[in-house]
């Protein structure tokens, strides 16, 4: 490209990608957000300055080569550029959806200096998703097996990504996961509409051709140990387990009948498939007037469910405002354009139950933003004698989850944080325990996918230097 | 999948399969259980081990058919197998000789009574046991549990057996007769279990529990299990499934139970209603 053709694309305005109406979308679990058609890749990829040190790659955290897949999809190389983009990141089809773009590579691109930043995460979703749709899936050569083997415990982004990593060096690598569908967080959390589940078996399936061997229904820390692995004969240990232990508010009624964690909810309907109950056995309550307590992605994620499995009325109901919530600013507003209403500023205090021990209602305390706490956010004050009460049949609560202590517990000697968290190194996933590395929410607490899999790369490569494997961090070549 | 190698009728409703499941069976200890889904489209229920062999790489499993899962379950057959299997869950009862030790057990919580009791056993305790059922045909492992047992008691709701009467109620003769008890192991329906503990409280006997909520995970990732002890909330499946039965919750357990109980209903029914057959898959 020449500068002054590059120069000129900032006239062309940013391209929003088509979306299922509200409405409709509103009742079905198919996905919202249908992705670019060539026409508006090529729009979009137009407009990539192509800098010659682009600020974009520095906000990636897995350090994809922006420009250069940009640059290959105005080429009309589509397949070129997922082959870059899986260079990086093995996973492309997932980061595309569920990466939050606009606090990472896109927050640095020049073009949002002044306008409108470059659409990154929707070009490497339309490249990604062309090579997996066209089925001209790309397989990089596997080198002869250099007599590794390496244990992964949990199928989340942060294993499959070192399993990818591993697996195109020679090492060989078994997955074991708790759960009988792999993906983690992925399959389990978040919902259909947002990641359709075939799009991760796909992944999955891709790593699986490469050789990794995947075992369900193994929870590591009871049918074997991390010692367990060791001793079998696996050279080094992955631990990517997640932050899977729900917490709850610690509020009166808080057990009662109608009252989900957000992980229970989220994992009846999308790994368990309640939604489409009775054809799938397992239950979930089809809630009319339903309560999310928290404002990140998965509060997002439960109050869109409950509208879908039919609910007349889905509160948010934050302590804070708007502004201080976590949830992406993109999550926030599909779901208010799905007719979730924002209850902030609201504290509950109790749950109410009849009974049957069904919940019927929850009390709460209106609040006001006093100083900035220690988050930087403005902390939200009671404000005395102010308390209402919300008739509630479902109650959902989605304020963060602990670490899950099976493997921790059982791992005699693996340093944990206060937290409970493993200690991990951020640069390579290095713990107190020779070869065992970790990497994911189990050590950072409950993040991203993608720095989930920003950390299952950066210990793949540590182990891979670890190995003695020369230039761990040169791609296969495709 | 997991290939059924045997599949027994123990009594009307109750059924026994032993399933091919040999890294559960090195592993698993008395208490524990597994969590199992039949097919694709099935519910993960968790169920109690009644017995493993990890010579031949097997567990038993015996459950009461209830809803649509056991139903589907019971009618399984050896050379059949299941989708899912995944255990062994929750933490291992507490084994040491504690002197006597009366174990009881009501209807299908006799299953997970028989590995608990025997390591009770073996492990030098004076071992009573108390099992009951409502009537005599539906009495199952009365010979396995006589030989894990110093003395075995048997009552019948009905009296068609064994000493007519309830569980609870032999154990309060045992109290007022002033035989030593050091603990009490009891496993059975809810009420069943909330009677003991409310028999045992005022002296001061230690009463172990091993309670049954609805479960997803079993990994302490959903809290689908809470259940409360002593006021705190805890998770079955990874804080348990055995509690102290006198800081146990039991209400909030029957209620939580019964939560989907409209649901389960319309599984089986719908089920029924298509025949009730589960196309066989082979393991």
């Amino acid at each position: 490209m020449t500068e002054t053709k590059a120069r000129k694309s900032p006239d062309i305005p940013r391209q929003g990608m088509p979306e299922q109406d509200p409405q409709e979308r509103a009742h079905n679990f198919y996905e919202v957000a249908l992705g670019y058609t060539e026409e508006l890749a090529l729009l979009e990829a137009s407009r990539c300055l192509q800098c010659k040190k682009p600020l974009c790659m520095q906000g990636c955290p897995v350090e994809i080569d922006i420009p250069i897949f940009i640059g290959r999809i105005r080429e009309k190389d589509f397949l070129g550029a997922a082959g870059m983009i899986k260079q990086k990141n093995s996973l492309p089809s997932i980061a595309g959806r569920v990466c939050p773009q606009e606090t990472q590579c896109e927050e640095r691109c020049v073009l949002g200096k002044k306008g409108q930043p470059c659409a990154i995460g929707r070009l490497e979703r339309f490249a990604a998703d062309y090579e997996r749709t066209t089925g001209k899936v790309q397989y990089p050569k596997i080198p002869p097996p250099i007599g590794k083997r390496v244990a992964v415990v949990g199928s989340g982004p942060a294993g499959l990504t070192l399993a990818g990593e591993l697996i195109k060096r020679g090492v060989a690598v078994s997955v074991f996961e708790a759960l009988h569908e792999l993906g983690g967080v992925l399959v389990y959390g978040i919902p259909e509409f947002r990641l359709p589940k075939a799009i991760v078996r796909s992944e999955v399936e891709y790593l699986r051709t490469l050789g990794v061997e995947f075992k369900t229904d193994h929870v590591i820390g009871k049918i074997a140990t991390v010692d367990d692995l060791i001793g079998d004969g696996f050279d080094a240990v992955f631990i990517g387990t997640g932050a899977g232990a729900p917490m709850f508010l610690n509020i009166p009624g808080e057990n009662l009948c109608g009252v989900y964690s957000a992980n229970e909810y989220l994992t009846r309907n999308n790994l368990m498939k309640a939604y489409l109950f009775p054809q799938y056995d397992t239950p979930i309550a089809r809630g009319r007037r339903v309560a999310v307590f928290g404002g990140g992605n998965v509060a997002m994620d439960s109050a869109r469910t409950a509208l879908r499995l039919g609910a007349e009325e889905v509160n948010i109901i934050y302590r804070r405002t708007e502004a201080e919530m976590p949830a992406r600013a993109e999550e926030a507003h599909h779901a208010k354009e799905e007719g979730v209403q924002f209850k902030m500023l609201s504290n509950p205090l109790e749950f109410i139950g009849n009974e049957t021990g069904w919940v019927i209602g929850v009390r709460c305390n209106r609040m006001k933003l006093g100083q900035p706490d220690s988050s930087g956010r403005r902390r939200p004050v009671p404000i005395e004698g102010d308390f209402f009460t919300i008739e509630i049949d479902t109650a959902i609560v989605a304020i963060g989850n602990r670490s899950n202590p099976l493997i921790p517990q059982s791992t005699p000697g693996l340093a944990l944080n206060r937290h409970g968290n493993i200690v991990a190194d951020l640069d390579t996933g290095k713990t107190s325990r020779d070869n065992i590395w970790a990497g994911g929410d189990i050590v950072t607490g409950a993040a991203t996918v993608i720095l989930a899999m920003g950390a299952g790369r950066k210990a793949a490569l540590d182990i891979l230097a670890h190995f003695g494997v020369k230039d761990a961090a040169q791609p296969a070549q495709a | 999948m997991y290939a059924i190698v045997d599949r027994k009728t123990l009594c009307p409703g109750i059924v026994s399969l032993t399933i091919k499941a040999p890294e559960i069976a090195r592993k698993h200890q008395p208490g524990q259980f597994v969590i199992l889904r039949v097919n694709e489209i099935g519910e993960r229920i968790p169920l109690t081990v009644a017995d493993k062999d990890p010579v031949q790489g097997t567990i038993t499993i015996m459950f009461q058919e209830v809803g649509k899962t056991t139903y589907q379950l019971a009618r399984l057959s050896a050379g059949g197998a299941i989708q899912d299997l995944v255990g062994p869950l929750g933490r291992a009862t507490d084994i040491e000789n504690f002197g006597t030790t009366v174990s009881i057990g009501g209807g299908v919580g006799i299953p997970l009574l028989y590995p608990i009791t025997k390591a009770l056993f073996e492990a030098g305790n004076n071992v009573v046991t108390i099992i009951g059922a409502r009537t005599r045909e539906l009495l199952i492992l009365e010979e396995e549990m006589r030989a894990v047992s110093k003395v075995l008691k048997v009552c019948t709701d009905d009296g068609s057996y064994g000493i007519h009467g309830f569980v609870t109620q032999e154990l309060q003769r045992m109290i007022d007769s002033k035989q030593p008890i050091h603990r009490v192991i009891g496993v059975g329906p809810v009420p069943m279990m909330r009677a003991l503990c409310n028999l045992t409280k005022p002296y001061g006997i230690t009463t172990i529990v091993s309670l049954n909520p609805i479960m997803v995970d079993g990994t302490g990732m959903c809290g689908a299990c809470r259940c409360e002890i002593a006021g705190e909330t805890r998770y079955a499946c990874v804080d348990g499934p055995e509690f102290d039965g006198h800081q146990v919750n039991f209400d909030l357990l029957m209620k939580r139970l019964a939560m989907y109980k409209g649901q389960e209903l319309v599984s089986l029914e719908n089920f029924k209603q298509q025949g009730g057959v589960t196309p066989q898959q082979e393991a």
